[in-house]
């Protein structure tokens, strides 16, 4: 990922109107796209995603203010179309946690871990289903 | 027209705006434009007030779009994408275009670009009958200047040229009513809409593509940075404005046919709306809970308006 000012050419260079192409002639994000730009350094807490625990609701695709969430396409059971979550992009992530918020499942399928934390060593601190007192 | 559906099938909607914008975390702009621009499966042509979703979404040399989009000053954001509409009517005419291709024209525009300085073009365009959608991103002021005060910043909000004090209680006027004053102007179609009401939003979009003539979408954009919240908060503030009758959601259809799209079925009182927000912390304090009163009345006033319109249907 070179620099803004790194990428800055000089005022001969500039394509007329400063106009910036999103693709390249391959149909590919261009490297005016900020596609290839990373906001990761702004966040201090990433969301984790839980497989195991999703149910696929898609309120966090809806939410997420940054395209962060990557959807795999399937067909479902009656023949319709469906977005499964397959992951978190974490280049583009600013860690506002809404995805937490909207997560509607009664143990979060989304939870909030520090920056350092190793995904694995959070998945296996997951929180557990608490037994109900009789 | 787009059939919306649910949320299964609408997420699988390649997106067109994408991440590595410099946006706030949390910003519901980005929101409120993903759920605008997937709405549609035809090609757009884009053009944006100057604002937040310009000025980060568009730092050179990097863009966000994956649609033409277009940049031009803050206040012709609604005159630029009336003659780009001009012309690709006229290169279609002269066959120049493919006719088999629909094109939608959109305008993104804050508060600032769209209530005060952009509201002269976005008359004209509306006046002259272009084709276009013109969705403006409303978060109470000029958010992206530091905060200062516009016509549609509410009662009592402190913001950096209506400040809070020992004398003043912040904003003096109550917000411009922008929604009547567009379907006033004869638009085909005008609606309300906030994120948090993904489906409410995605229709009122797609029904806006699909309608021949200009139509206005009033958007709430919860702002993390100056309405002084946490940035998980976004989607909730959103709700709790609808479910207070503060932003209500209604449409209309040719300037007369009022529809309420979404009541609250529990209608929570105005001062939850306020209390979840910094900038009228003031307002809890002695001495102010006059304005908390004069919020619950203008608000049931206006929502008692818009049941009384809807059901005379004028």
């Amino acid at each position: 990922m070179a620099t803004p000012t790194e990428r800055l050419e000089n005022w001969d260079e500039f394509e007329i109107g400063a106009v910036l192409k999103s693709f390249d002639e391959n149909g590919n994000y261009s490297r005016d796209h900020s596609k290839t730009y990373k906001v990761a350094d702004w966040r201090v807490e990433k969301p984790v995603f839980n497989r195991d625990i999703c149910i696929d609701c898609d309120m966090c695709w809806v939410a997420c203010p940054d395209s962060c969430f990557i959807v795999e396409e399937v067909v479902n059971k009656r023949g319709k179309k469906q977005a499964n979550i397959v992951g978190i992009d974490y280049d583009h992530c600013k860690g506002c946690a809404v995805c937490v918020e909207v997560c509607p499942t009664p143990i979060k399928s989304l939870l909030m871990f520090p920056e350092f934390e190793d995904n694995n060593n959070a998945l296996a601190n997951w929180p557990k289903k608490e037994k109900k007192d009789k | 027209m787009k059939n919306i559906g649910n949320l299964k099938e609408f997420a699988t909607t390649p997106d067109r705006f994408q991440g590595g914008h410099r946006l706030c975390p949390g910003c519901a702009h980005s929101i409120i434009v993903r759920e605008v621009v997937n709405a549609t499966e035809d090609d757009i042509v884009v053009s944006t007030a100057t604002g937040c979703l310009e000025v980060c979404s568009s730092i050179y040399p990097y863009t966000s779009w994956d649609v033409s989009w277009l940049h031009i000053g803050f206040e012709n954001a609604a005159a630029g994408i009336s003659g780009a509409e001009a012309m690709y009517k006229a290169l279609k005419r002269k066959g120049k275009l493919p006719v088999d291709k629909p094109a939608k024209f959109l305008a993104f525009g804050g508060d600032g670009g769209t209530y005060d300085i952009g509201f002269q073009s976005l008359s004209g365009a509306a006046e002259r009958g272009h084709d276009f959608m013109y969705v403006c991103l409303d978060n109470e002021g000029y958010m992206n200047t530091g905060g200062q005060r516009s016509s549609a910043t509410p009662v009592g909000a402190h913001t950096t040229t209506s400040p809070r004090g020992r004398i003043s209680y912040g904003e003096k006027n109550w917000k411009k009513d922008l929604t009547m004053i567009m379907s006033h102007h004869g638009c085909p179609y005008v609606a309300t809409a906030v994120p948090s009401k993904w489906k409410d939003l995605a229709t009122k979009a797609a029904k806006g593509f699909d309608t021949e003539g200009p139509v206005f979408l009033n958007t709430l954009s919860p702002c993390t940075t100056e309405w002084k919240f946490d940035p998980a908060d976004t989607i909730m503030i959103s709700d709790l404005a609808v479910d207070s009758c503060v932003f209500p959601l209604y449409e209309i259809e040719n300037g007369t046919k009022l529809t309420i799209t979404y009541r609250p079925k529990n209608k929570i009182p105005v001062r939850d709306y306020l209390g979840a927000q910094g900038r009228f912390s003031h307002l809890f304090k002695k001495g102010n809970e006059h304005l908390i009163d004069a919020w619950q009345k203008h608000t049931d006033e206006y929502w008692e308006y818009l049941q009384r319109r809807e059901e005379a249907g004028v």
